[in-house]
């Protein structure tokens, strides 16, 4: 038998990829070498030559955890506060401080000025969790500054959850502010205050899970704003002027607003004996309603991260 | 190391709006097939709008290509696009994700998002900010620094968290000669230490002939070149470029001037040619003696670039590459 010199490198060539741990480009040229050799030796080469590795695919980088990486998220949201969103915290304070003083000459007392300072109050919160976060997402979006979070092997959750933690911690200055000043002004009891513990964040996740998925949904960053600012809008006039004197339409399209029941569950704590059961009826579907609009928006991210 | 095998992606047609005028339907990349291996810088050249981006974007796992594949150490990233996180590290060309932290928060952050430990992330943070001269600036928002600084400052944050291949999309846009060179000495030592590989998109030509290995051609979504730098230029040998700038206008009325007219390519008072070494000598002759020397402004004769390259390939767009 004679063994050309292309039969005798078949051996070489069958054993390179079985011997390959990893991709050095010696072999590979080797592989390539000996290209000459008839179509059936060339079978065991063939893997080897199209790239699959017999040695497997390579260990891949570590995936960031649910947990640290939220921390990560919130903490790098909230610095961002300090450079961008102070000025807004302000006017979001005054705008809400200003809508007391306006009612103050309309509504005297009772379970009028409740709804009026716990309304403008949770406002507070709608500006920033919704109005605030829509737009960020939206304009992420558009910029393409998603493809930075894409591109880390962070939950999308974390993501998500996040920045909608931390647009809700925004809000606490201004409607801790925003509910002193009202009872001051409309002589309601603080005995209660300490509620805000509960309703801001509850509030806080139901709006800014809102606003999240508004803004990652939002075809177009234009869009966001605008639904962002609708929605604040709806909060104010919905949330803020004292239900009674709404006709059953309107009042129908305030219970179906998730800042309603953060509204009402404060608005009855300036009673003398509140009804804690109603409270934390209302508290509980603030927080349903947060946690189906933060997993839509966490959805809504996935989405949008892989066009 | 990376294995792209007939990937295409095709934008569908969009309907025109009020203001925005119809557009036909885009084959962003068409029928790429490319192989990088690894330990070595491979670039991506073309003009804007030759598809490298959209490319990349394949390549990353942000974008799902119509047909093809994409295969980055042995894994699918067609099928599981979230595993491309896992391999590389990506500096887009977007920077609004980090607008707003400071240089330091930013590299820190996505190196925890890379699943560092705090420790390690503050570690590889203050290594990467001092490999890069980055230290002074560690405090300032990123939104606050010139663009070359800005830049420089994602570049940091894509290196914590050490990754074995970099997706690097125009790394250096709008960065001075020493921040280019941080860019590129961190890239080296990435390489020479970790075995890491690079892939560089780029239309600056001259980076492309100084820093790669190997470059993809692109131009209009195709591959029409690939090979190293010099091996592409070797296509173009024969031919010699000659830059002739005129004071005001070309003197059209000497014959030999007025002869080369339909073979320059014109941007301005800059005429640009392309001919064989004998013919450009000849050139230079008619042009630095006589009447058309009084019009001349400034001339350079110089070896091909890959700019003549993509040029003489047939690429279509003929100011999209930047020499600088």
């Amino acid at each position: 038998m004679v063994r050309t010199p292309a039969a005798a490198s078949v051996p070489d060539g069958t054993t390179v990829p079985a011997g390959a741990t990893a991709s050095n480009d010696p072999s590979e040229g080797e592989l390539r070498d000996v290209s000459v050799v008839p179509a059936d030796a060339l079978g065991g080469a063939a893997p080897a030559a199209g790239g699959q590795r017999v040695a497997g695919p390579a260990e891949l980088g570590p995936r960031a955890r649910l947990w640290p990486s939220l921390v990560a998220v919130y903490r790098a949201q909230l610095s961002r506060a300090r450079v961008a969103r102070i000025p807004l915290l302000f006017v979001a304070t005054f705008q809400s401080v200003g809508i007391m003083i306006l009612m103050r000459g309309v509504v005297d007392g009772g379970g009028e000025a409740r709804a009026v300072v716990a309304g403008s109050a949770v406002l507070v919160v709608a500006f920033v969790a919704l109005n605030l976060l829509a737009q960020y997402f939206g304009q992420l979006r558009a910029s393409g500054g998603l493809d930075h979070y894409a591109t880390l092997p962070v939950p999308p959750a974390a993501v998500v959850l996040g920045a909608a933690g931390a647009y809700a911690s925004f809000t606490v200055p201004g409607t801790v502010v925003t509910a002193v000043f009202g009872c001051l002004l409309f002589g309601l009891p603080v005995t209660h205050l300490w509620v805000l513990v509960a309703v801001i964040p509850l509030a806080g996740a139901a709006l800014a899970g809102l606003g999240a998925a508004l803004g990652l949904l939002a075809p177009r960053p234009e869009f966001a704003t605008l639904l962002g600012q609708l929605g604040m809008s709806a909060a104010l006039l919905l949330g803020v002027l004292p239900p009674e004197r709404m006709p059953q339409v309107v009042r129908l399209a305030r219970d179906l607003l998730p800042s309603t029941y953060g509204v009402e569950a404060f608005a009855r704590t300036f009673g003398e004996r509140p009804d804690w059961g109603l409270v934390l009826g209302d508290l509980a579907v603030c927080a349903a309603v947060g946690v189906i609009s933060l997993a839509v928006a966490t959805w809504a991210y996935r989405r949008a991260a892989v066009r | 190391m990376c294995a792209v095998r007939a990937l295409t992606k095709t934008y569908p047609a969009q309907r025109g709006r009020r203001g925005v005028p119809a557009s036909p339907e885009v084959r962003a990349t068409d029928d790429v097939t490319l192989d990088i291996r690894r330990g070595e810088i491979f670039g991506l050249l073309g003009p804007n709008g030759a598809g490298k981006s959209t490319l990349v974007r394949q390549l990353t796992g942000l974008m799902r290509p119509d047909s093809g594949s994409v295969e980055i150490l042995g894994h699918d990233i067609v099928r599981h696009p979230e595993r491309a996180a896992r391999i590389l590290a990506y500096l887009g060309q977007e920077s609004s994700a980090l607008d707003e932290l400071t240089v330091s928060l930013a590299a820190e952050t996505t190196g925890r998002l890379r699943g560092l430990d705090v420790r390690r992330a503050r570690a590889e943070r203050d290594a990467v900010l001092d490999e890069l001269g980055l230290t002074g600036l560690a405090a300032r928002p990123i939104k606050k620094l010139s663009g070359g600084q800005r830049r420089l400052a994602c570049f940091a944050a894509a290196l914590v968290g050490e990754r074995p291949l970099l997706v690097l999309d125009e790394p250096t846009t709008g960065m001075d000669p020493v921040a280019r060179r941080a860019v590129w000495s961190a890239v080296d030592r990435r390489r020479a230490e970790h075995g890491a590989t690079v892939l560089l998109v780029t239309h600056n030509v001259i980076e492309a002939e100084t820093v790669l290995d190997r470059v993809a051609v692109l131009d209009r979504g195709r591959v029409i070149a690939c090979d190293t730098p010099s091996g592409l230029k070797e296509k173009v040998a024969g031919e010699v470029r000659v830059d002739l700038v005129w004071r005001e206008s070309a003197p059209l009325n000497v014959p030999e001037v007025a002869a080369l007219r339909d073979r320059v390519v014109e941007s301005g008072r800059r005429w640009t040619l392309r001919l064989a070494p004998e013919e450009a000598r000849a050139v230079v002759a008619t042009v630095t003696g006589g009447a058309a020397f009084a019009a001349l402004d400034d001339f350079t004769l110089a070896t091909p670039s890959l700019e003549d390259v993509y040029l003489a390939l047939g690429g279509a767009a003929r100011q999209g590459l930047v020499r600088a």
